[in-house]
């Protein structure tokens, strides 16, 4: 982990103007203590040994007065900029990431886990407070911090000075040997307690399985163990973590008392005066404690550092190639397969099978083979999510033909309505959902596909959870059905549009891709059962995954 | 009276258990630490307190010794003066330390035992109490707020604990040298530890409880678009995707720019409560010296002692600040605990009924809570052992309600279900699932190895058993083909196992428990047509010879039961036309 990001620096933007606005107001606050010490070491001497009394310091106290009002604001000010200092980085890096994510596609999120990702967005960028709150103006501060007290001590008593400068490099020393040491084991311990917190979570979500088994109760005992024995092995690294902190502050304490020391025998010996003295004794603890907090940010932003590396992996994930932009619209008349093969990292077998078919406007067209043969890979190729390594996809229109690589995706997209094989639904209704691809269509369009996708006992206004929650899979289903109805779009890949669904409301569904079909659209349908394989026009099967038979182009088997 | 008389006799019985008065002070203690973690928590407060006297005893002795030197005493008159400071500085940081330690082992024990307790709680609710958790990532959140629960009482009672002892004993100090400065320090003292929430909180109470659940929307937006990803680049719709996540993020935002605001001026309430107080202890202490009242080489104590003191009470405000959060999680945590108990189990449980396993099923209606309406309702149904029998109906007519009602999992709110010619309301909830088994669609797969999965369900077996029930669920191939066999992981909620094998996994389960009754609840939801095929084929070969009530919403691959029953909106279809009704769709 690099302690300083440029990155993430080069990212911060606007940001940088509040970062510099909160090093200045937190040097300020450095200053303003050093003139406070300052200010107290003249009244308690004035008092004390000149016998001033409160008229003669009528100057000094009004001082005093207004730097408590000072720094009351300060305070203020710099919890606003340290908010806004992080706050917009948190956002653009949030955007970016999802934004890059959704534009390297469904099969590049397909080998992570989405769950990650949008933790990673909403949670994981967060740690980066610390790092721009603390941990990057801190990185200043401890340099003009012990500076700044070392110079004004130089000023009223030069031997504490020098041995402020001798004795301050020992933090950086024992922090390196004592941490060394103890860094790894405590960032293990602290992984471990994110997987402890996890093996609860983990029980929590199975109780079901668990009581079915008769092993719920059983469970407490075992997070209690899990806990204790936890606890047992973080005391025995933290005993050693803390003794690093107790080292530094030891170091810091003693070198006061050198310091400190030093000036009282001084005193003593009427070298030295006592306002002087006082001011020592304020001073000399403040120039340690910057490099200290330096080490404690360090480690709290150490989270948002490792999140900020994650986002940038993704950042710079290259984008596949783009396919030119602007060129003319598709009027796809039939779309044709030829000699389509896609090569999964780690499968030898290929997918989906030197596949070759074509569909054209007014037919339905049924793609079969057993599972694993590429059915769904296929429809993958043909919404442009899946680049095959060999073979071509073609789309006829009325005036010649294209390749798909030749088109703006975006309009190929348009032409496109899809079922996929495990719809996901945005929150919103069932009517948001459905209006997904044409989110003007009016009230009566929508009414109209929901009952020609057999949708009649939810309605319209029916909400729609998280993830599709409030809906089982079949009423999933047909809400996708019903979407890409509304979405009116000359070609239709239905992937299994009626899994699922019981036999009226799969009859129902498949007179609705009749009447597509008679309308003039091309449809292809993965299809596996036999009611459904009777009601396309032709049937096309895929080998099994491993043997590679070629399929000629357009050609027909028989119905199963 | 058995629980099953009661409901009777009282129909509205359930009602009652809602106003039960003894219902919330249960799930509050159930939040609370046990007394073993309380101890703890109190040895980190003592080390806590004795911490901060220490770092504020160093200031007060060295300013002492700073000014009685400056008098040019004989040096060894310092001495006494000299081993105080000493003692202190070291006892700040040995304390320190050992506050250090015992609050972190008092913040697992505190989090082991509200885990416990809460899980107890959760433990009698699930399945049924918690069916508004179904989603793996409520069931996330309910987690955290239990976990965030732990903080009440570390990050805020302890530091305020060792905070006033210390505190009060600075304040006690100081007065005896100079009672007005005493008075001032305890006034300052109050307004850092309590003013300054207080005012951070009337400015952003509202704003910190909204930032959890903002930030859960902000997570189920960006998991809705990257999981939707493919159908909102086909339908193009990404850019709203994108900005639903974005009026996520600014309204996250805005809360959190809130409760700087609200940061901010605690922070200034701090600092000026702290340089208040040492700016009238100078003005005090000045004129006390100047009048004899105060000895004047004890000036910089009265002076410098409410700075360290100050420096203890900085960090209670952003302390306190957390409450609303931690508020906002326990209220969360405790509507889930409230919730009344979904099974009664009986006072004087029967013992378990001795095979053959028959299982009626009387004029059975069924509801998921009190005032909802019923979502069966006279179900009669007589499966002899042994025999198989489908129940088909479109998804929502009941049919997993049913599974609920027969795994003890839901009080029947009408009718009954005896089993081997017991009430299964006279069993506890254990006998009767020791009886009668369940595999669901979303029976859960835990995050270990695949063979601790399967052991799961009886903890004796021996291999070959367990390779046994791995074989007829059609799994054992797959395992063996396995680089490292049973002892595979199966990742998070059984990520690395396909669908059909995390259903494969399921069933391996139950055969290996050996349940003579079976529920199978939709066990292929979420699979694609040819493997729910299969697979349909298979659970029914491999239970031959149980008791099975397969519950499905397809009707294809039925050919190996015995019968085949209709629900439909919560009641049996007749049963004259369903053996037909189910043939029918093999055409």
């Amino acid at each position: 982990m690099r302690p300083l990001d440029r990155r993430l620096l080069r990212f911060a933007g606007r940001a940088r103007t509040y970062l510099i606005a909160l090093i200045v107001a937190m040097a300020a606050v450095a200053g303003l203590v050093i003139v406070q010490a300052q200010l107290l070491a003249t009244a308690i001497a004035g008092a004390f040994a000149g016998g001033l009394g409160l008229p003669e310091m009528r100057g000094t106290i009004a001082a005093l007065a207004a730097v408590v009002a000072a720094r009351a604001a300060l305070a203020w000010a710099i919890e606003g900029f340290s908010y806004r200092a992080s706050a917009g980085v948190k956002s653009q890096l949030r955007r970016g990431l999802l934004e890059h994510a959704v534009r390297l596609g469904p099969r590049w999120l397909a080998a992570r886990r989405s769950g990650e990702l949008a933790t990673l967005a909403a949670t994981g960028v967060d740690a980066l407070d610390p790092y721009f709150a603390k941990y990057l103006p801190q990185l200043v501060l401890a340099f003009v911090i012990p500076a700044a007290v070392a110079g004004r001590l130089l000023a009223a008593d030069p031997l504490s000075a020098a041995l402020i400068v001798l004795t301050l490099p020992l933090i950086p020393v024992f922090m390196a040997l004592v941490g060394a040491t103890t860094a790894e084991r405590t960032r293990l311990r602290w992984r471990e307690l994110g997987r402890l917190s996890y093996h609860f979570l983990d029980v929590v979500a199975g109780l079901q399985t668990l009581k079915v088994f008769g092993r719920a109760k059983a469970q407490a005992d075992s997070i209690r163990k899990v806990t204790d024995s936890y606890r047992h092995a973080t005391l025995a690294t933290l005993r050693l973590t803390f003794l690093s902190s107790l080292v530094l502050e030891l170091v810091a304490t003693f070198s006061v008392a050198l310091v400190a020391v030093s000036a009282g025998l001084r005193l003593v010996s009427g070298h030295l005066g006592l306002q002087t003295g006082l001011l020592v004794l304020v001073l000399a603890p403040e120039a340690y404690l910057p490099l200290r907090q330096l080490a404690s940010h360090y480690h709290a932003s150490a989270d948002g550092l490792a999140a900020a590396g994650e986002v940038f992996a993704v950042l710079e994930t290259p984008l596949p190639e783009g396919a030119p932009a602007g060129a003319a619209a598709p009027v796809p008349a039939a779309v044709r397969v030829e000699d389509v093969s896609v090569r999964y990292p780690g499968r030898d077998a290929l997918t989906p099978g030197d596949a070759g078919l074509r569909f054209g406007a007014g037919e339905v067209v049924a793609l079969a083979g057993p599972s694993g043969s590429g059915k769904s890979t296929l429809i993958g190729v043909l919404l442009g999510f899946v680049a095959p390594d060999t073979g071509r996809v073609v789309i006829e229109e009325p005036d010649g033909e294209r390749e798909l690589g030749e088109l703006d995706m975006r309009a190929w997209r348009a032409c496109v309505g899809w079922v996929p094989q495990d719809p996901v639904l945005q929150p919103g209704t069932v009517g948001s959902n459905i209006r997904l691809g044409r989110p003007d269509a009016s009230r009566e369009d929508v009414r109209r596909a929901a009952l020609g996708a057999a949708l009649h006992e939810i309605g319209l206004d029916a909400p729609v959870g998280e993830g599709g929650s409030g809906l089982s899979a079949g009423q999933r289903r047909r809400v996708a059905v019903a979407r890409a109805l509304t979405a009116n779009r000359p070609v239709l890949l239905l992937d299994e549009p009626t899994a699922g669904l019981d036999a009226a409301a799969e009859a129902e569904v498949l007179a609705t891709v009749r009447g597509l079909a008679r309308e003039g659209r091309a449809v292809l349908m993965v299809a596996h059962r036999p009611a459904v394989l009777a009601a396309a026009d032709r049937v096309v099967t895929l080998p099994p995954p491993g043997e590679p038979v070629r399929v000629p182009a357009g050609s027909a088997g028989a119905p199963a | 009276m058995t629980a099953r008389d009661r409901a009777v006799w009282d129909p509205a019985w359930a009602d009652t258990a809602v106003r039960d008065p003894a219902a919330p002070d249960r799930a509050i203690r159930e939040t609370r630490p046990d007394h073993g973690a309380i101890w703890r928590l109190t040895l980190a407060a003592a080390a806590g307190t004795a911490a901060s006297l220490g770092a504020i005893g160093l200031t007060a002795t060295s300013a002492w010794l700073i000014s009685r030197a400056a008098l040019h005493p004989p040096v060894l008159t310092l001495m006494f003066a000299v081993v105080a400071v000493q003692v202190c500085g070291l006892g700040r940081s040995v304390f320190r330390y050992a506050e250090r330690l015992t609050g972190h082992d008092a913040a697992l024990r505190v989090l082991a035992s509200i885990r416990v307790r809460a899980y107890t709680r959760l433990e009698r609710l699930a399945p049924a109490g918690l069916a508004a958790f179904r989603s793996g990532d409520l069931v996330g959140r309910l987690v955290s707020d239990i976990d965030s629960i732990a903080d009440r009482w570390l990050r805020v009672l302890l530091p305020y604990a060792a905070a006033a002892v210390a505190g009060a004993a600075t304040t006690g100090f100081v007065a005896l040298l100079l009672p007005s400065a005493g008075l001032v320090l305890a006034a300052s003292l109050v307004a850092a530890a309590a003013v300054a929430p207080w005012a951070a909180g009337a400015v952003a109470r509202k704003a910190e409880r909204r930032i959890a659940p903002h930030r859960g929307e902000l997570n189920a937006a960006s998991l809705d678009l990257l999981r939707g990803c493919a159908e909102l680049v086909a339908f193009g719709a990404v850019d709203e995707g994108l900005e639903r996540v974005c009026d996520a993020d600014r309204a996250l935002r805005k809360a959190e720019g809130r409760s700087a605001a609200g940061r901010g001026i605690a922070a200034s309430v701090t600092a000026l409560a702290a340089g208040g107080s040492v700016w009238a202890c100078v003005v005090l202490g000045v004129s006390a010296v100047r009048s004899g009242v105060l000895p004047g080489v004890t000036l910089a104590v009265v002076v410098l002692t409410p700075l360290a003191a100050h420096e203890v009470f900085g960090g209670l405000a952003p302390a306190a600040q957390q409450l609303p959060r931690i508020r906002a999680s326990a209220s969360r945590v405790r509507a889930v605990l409230r919730h009344p108990d979904p099974v009664h189990e009986p006072s004087l449980p029967l013992p378990a009924p001795a095979p053959p396993y028959d299982l009626r099923i009387e004029n059975l209606s069924a509801r998921w809570s009190a005032g909802v309406p019923d979502v069966l309702s006279g179900i009669g149904l007589t499966v002899p052992a042994g025999r198989r029998v489908a129940v088909v109906g479109p998804s929502g007519a009941g049919k997993t309600t049913l599974a609920m009602v027969l795994l003890r999992f839901l009080d029947p709110a009408g009718g009954r279900v005896i089993l081997g010619g017991t009430d299964i309301t006279e069993l506890s909830g254990d006998t009767v699932r020791g009886i009668i088994g369940l595999c669901a669609q979303d029976a859960h797969v835990f995050d270990t190895t695949v063979g601790e999965n399967v052991l799961l369900a009886r903890r004796d077996a021996s291999m070959a058993q367990v390779r046994d029930a791995l074989l007829r669920a059609g799994l054992l191939d797959w395992v063996d083909s396995l680089p490292l066999g049973l002892d595979t992981p199966a990742g998070e909620h059984g990520a690395r196992l396909s669908g059909g094998q995390r259903q494969r996994l399921a069933l391996a389960r139950v055969l290996l428990a050996g349940f003579p009754v079976l529920v199978l609840d939709e066990p292929t939801e979420h699979l694609d047509e040819q493997t729910a095929d299969t697979l349909t084929r298979d659970l029914l070969a491999a239970t031959d010879g149980r008791t099975v009530l397969l519950i499905t919403h397809r009707t294809a691959g039925l050919e190996l039961v015995d019968e085949i029953v209709r629900i439909e909106a919560g009641r049996l279809a007749r049963p004259g036309r369903l053996r037909q009704a189910g043939a029918a769709t093999q055409a």
